[in-house]
């Protein structure tokens, strides 16, 4: 491949479009906490999805502009996890990589960085993606145990030694449980999207809705085949572990609440574990560049990255709700473009609860929400027949630095089978949009067009 | 899939104890070194026997691979015994052929090759045809008397073929290579001038597209890497349950992967957007994929028999309509292998299924030939004999050790056998050779 654009480092390369191209994607099938993958490592997982995309576009011992992805949690030895995957992968050892973590936000936000580096025509191409891991989660030892240890790698004579050791009690050998708890207030996720969905007036059935929906929504995409030329099969396991095609509202109905069950509110607890995503672990990868890449190789143009936006919240002080961003970097970004609700052929709204996915779209549609605290009018309802019509991360589970390239990979799919199946005019733009909500009180948004 | 008796009558104490008991030993067959394909050619000179405008074209031929060729018997080992027959015209002429062949077999090296170069029966003056004809039972007879994983194959000319055409010089190279390591009692029809010489005898498929189904392992992933080495850009298709494996293999050779269920209705269709998308090209299609699903006929139950007949047949022939249909495939027309077997051929107890639909894949190559030589493609099919794979490794082991030794080579075949065999065949110096079933079995004892 000695006459990649990327050996040749032009001085500002012509680009037809300026727009990053999403040109394809590949995911491993995602797995439940302790299931399929629980031996699987982060670099596992992401040198698997990489692997698979590397096969599907024939990359072999191609150079590419950048790699980015990264992982929410990660254990300190995977400090450079992505140009690992990298030299793993089959991909050109020449090609760069660089880690990144913005919570659930993660991989809309590596597309988001790589698509940038392409748009401004320093790449010409590049792959963004994510992985986590739940089963094989980097286990923290105590502050004491911790620092003792440093301290003994440093001791020089034996009765040192002896001395810190002697020190430590039983107590300082527990390990810390890993969690994702929000640092600043001590709740844990689901918590926090109870007391939120209490706020919005949210109903258990709205909620289980949703998740039926998700079910039925995955199942079907994996019969039409769409899966595909999207997911590449990993450790013997076919499709998302946690996807259940045969569930029904009864069953969902029937599980009982897991957050939001203590204190004065909790005979109206409604987030169950049918109606809130599984611990996950899985690996998902996008493929962009230029137009002129694409072609040049032969390769499809799905769709296009249009713009993004990533908003955050004042959750620690309960000014609202932790997972509420969607509700601010959405109005935002539309309001940058002039687009509405109406103008997206597909919603993909993450389903961190599904809950989640109500809140976002009661906020958007309330007026008085939206002028007073985005300074924005209100977007409107959301047409359902339109939102995650694939089904999200209730039925794929959740991987958390995974999340972002499974839907960006299956949403430009979904974009590109419209735009052909329409027969419009190729001037006719089909677009997506993508709201995914984040730890910390955050969002990352984003436009797709075909 | 190791064959443990073959590597103990070939090494350390028990060689000798095989020797003395009198124990059959199969040999370690020469194969393709893949960091020095084709070289050497042959383990030593090649004795060429026979007169004519042929004999002399065929030393032409060997000398141009820089071979030594001697036109008697030397004081050493030969690396091939090469017999023109093309001249014969009466059984009685026979005599001095056979004796001086006879004369040499003793010298023929391990691994060596006997091929005899004649004329088809076929619409010739009785005697004529007797001669011809006779040499289809003196050849596999040779063949059965060969030790040390030496092999007989024969070339048959029609009439009006040119003597220096691509595929008698083609088919000659290969039954002298290690490629044929499997191929034994065999006879390849050159029945057209047709096909070119590659500019890289050792890359001939040098920036042809191939497809292959049923990449994922086995004997597919086998015709994969095969292809790959000898120069084509590989397009592997599988079915989405096995992508993981079909990515492997497709990484390790530079290839595509495919994950499309061939049954679908759109599957040609699939196949050719990707082979014109990527590479504006499609050469060759290897159809492998295949399934077994074994039932006594009287057992039999429609899923075990629709199945087998959707994948290993129906499949095949709505992907090539597909593709015939299409008018820009690649400038030398279309390629196609399929995988037969000698369950098409002999028949195999408990295979009615199979055997229907791998005799099937005769019928339908056959019928394609003529249709495909129109555009200068070709369609063959390579039956397979007992090949280790996965899929054989499940037989049980007294069955498997018997299916495994009835053959003149007195062992299984590999993947990469059949594979160099598919090879050879979307080669452009096969283009003479259409409609064949070539066997890879090792002259196995059921069928021809």
């Amino acid at each position: 491949m000695a006459s990649t654009p990327e050996n040749t480092t032009p001085a500002v390369p012509e680009q037809t479009n300026p727009r990053a191209a999403v040109i394809g994607s590949n995911r491993i099938p995602f797995g439940k906490a302790g299931g399929a993958y629980r031996s699987a490592s982060n670099l596992d997982m992401l040198t698997a999805a990489l692997s698979g995309l590397v096969a599907r576009f024939g990359l072999q011992d191609e150079r590419l502009g950048d790699v980015s992805a990264g992982a929410v949690l990660k254990h300190s030895r995977d400090f450079n996890l992505t140009r690992e995957a990298v030299l793993g992968s089959g991909l050109d050892p020449h090609t760069p990589a660089f880690d990144v973590q913005r919570a659930c936000g993660t991989s809309v936000e590596t597309v988001w960085a790589i698509a940038n580096k392409i748009a401004l025509g320093q790449i010409s191409s590049g792959i963004a993606g994510g992985v986590d891991t739940t089963s094989d989660a980097p286990i923290v030892v105590s502050d004491r145990l911790r620092k003792t240890l440093l301290r003994l790698s440093r001791a020089k004579t034996i009765q040192q030694r002896l001395g810190l050791l002697t020190a430590l009690r039983p107590g300082d050998l527990a390990p810390v449980a890993p969690n994702v708890n929000e640092p600043r207030t001590g709740l844990s996720m689901g918590e926090h999207q109870a007391i939120t969905t209490r706020r919005w007036g949210i109903t258990r059935e709205a909620q289980d809705e949703i998740a039926l929906a998700s079910h039925r929504n995955l199942a079907a995409a994996y019969d039409d085949g769409l899966f595909d030329d999207l997911i590449t099969p990993y450790r013997g396991l076919l499709r998302d572990e946690s996807l259940r095609a045969d569930t029904t509202a009864e069953k969902l109905a029937k599980l009982k609440p897991v957050f939001g069950t203590n204190g004065a509110n909790a005979a109206d607890a409604s987030i169950t574990a049918g109606n809130a995503t599984p611990l996950s672990d899985g690996a998902a990868t996008v493929l962009l560049g230029t137009d002129a890449w694409a072609a040049e190789r032969g390769l499809p143009v799905l769709a296009h990255v249009v713009d993004a936006e990533s908003a955050a919240v004042d959750f620690a002080r309960g000014e609202e709700g932790l997972l509420m961003a969607g509700a601010y970097a959405v109005p935002r970004l539309l309001a940058r473009q002039g687009l509405g609700l109406a103008d997206f052929d597909f919603i993909e709204i993450h389903e961190a609860f599904a809950s989640t996915v109500l809140t976002t779209m009661a906020a958007w549609a309330d007026e008085e929400f939206m002028s007073s605290k985005v300074g924005l009018p209100a977007l409107g309802e959301v047409d359902r027949s339109r939102l995650n019509v694939a089904g999200s991360s209730l039925a794929a589970g959740h991987p958390f630095a995974a999340t972002g390239a499974r839907i960006v990979g299956t949403l430009a799919a979904l974009l590109h089978q419209k735009k052909l199946n329409d027969g419009a005019a190729p001037s006719v733009p089909v677009r997506g949009l993508i709201s995914v909500c984040a730890a910390g009180g955050q969002a990352v948004a984003m436009i797709l067009e075909a | 899939m190791s064959d443990t008796y073959l590597d103990l009558v070939n090494s350390g104490a028990t060689q000798q104890v095989a020797k003395t008991l009198g124990l059959p030993r199969p040999a370690r067959l020469r194969r393709t070194n893949t960091d020095a394909v084709d070289h050497p050619l042959l383990p030593g000179p090649v004795l060429l026997l026979g007169t004519g405008a042929q004999a002399d074209a065929t030393a032409e031929a060997l000398l141009s691979w820089d071979l030594d060729v001697h036109r008697t018997l030397p004081q050493h080992e030969v690396g091939a015994l090469v017999l023109v027959l093309t001249e014969l015209e009466h059984p009685e002429q026979m005599s001095d052929f056979a004796l001086a062949l006879g004369g040499a077999l003793r010298s023929l090296a391990p691994s060596g090759r006997v091929v005899t170069i004649s004329r088809p029966a076929e619409g010739a003056e009785p005697q004529v045809a007797a001669a011809r004809h006779g040499v289809d039972g003196f050849l596999r007879s040779v063949a059965k008397e060969l030790r040390a994983g030496g092999t007989g194959n024969g070339i048959v000319i029609s009439d009006g073929v040119p003597s220096d055409s691509p595929s008698v010089a083609g088919a000659l190279r290969f039954l002298l290579s290690a490629r044929s390591a499997f191929v034994s009692g065999q006879f390849i029809h050159v029945t057209t001038p047709d096909g070119a010489t590659p500019a890289d005898w050792t890359r001939p498929l040098e920036g042809r597209v191939a497809v292959v189904t049923g990449a994922a392992r086995g004997i597919g992933a086998a015709i994969a890497q095969v292809l790959a080495r000898d120069g084509a850009h590989v397009i592997g298709v599988d079915m989405p349950a096995s992508g993981e494996q079909l990515a492997e293999v497709m990484n390790t050779v530079h290839g595509t992967a495919l994950q499309l269920d061939i049954t679908s209705e759109d599957a040609g269709q699939r196949i050719l957007e990707l082979a014109r998308s990527r590479h504006g090209r499609l050469d060759a299609v290897v159809h492998n994929a295949g399934i077994l699903r074994d039932k006594m006929l009287a057992n039999m139950t429609p899923e075990k028999w629709d199945a087998v007949v959707a994948v290993n047949i129906a499949a095949q022939l709505r992907i090539n309509e597909q593709l015939l249909a299409a008018d820009d495939l690649g400038p030398e027309g279309l390629r196609l292998v399929s995988l037969a077997s000698t369950s098409g051929i002999a028949g195999n107890r408990g295979q009615t299924n199979y055997g229907y639909t791998k005799a099937a894949v005769i019928g339908m190559t056959r019928a394609l030939a003529p249709r495909l030589a129109e555009q200068g493609g070709t369609a063959n099919a390579v039956a397979p004999g007992f090949i280790e794979t996965e899929m054989t490794a499940k037989i049980p082991p007294v069955p498997r050790q018997i299916a495994r030794r009835a053959n003149s080579l007195q062992q299984g075949g590999l993947p990469v056998d059949v594979a160099e065999t598919i090879a050879f065949l979307l080669s452009p110096q096969a283009g003479g050779i259409n409609g064949e079933v070539l066997r890879v079995c090792g002259q196995n004892l059921v069928g021809q």
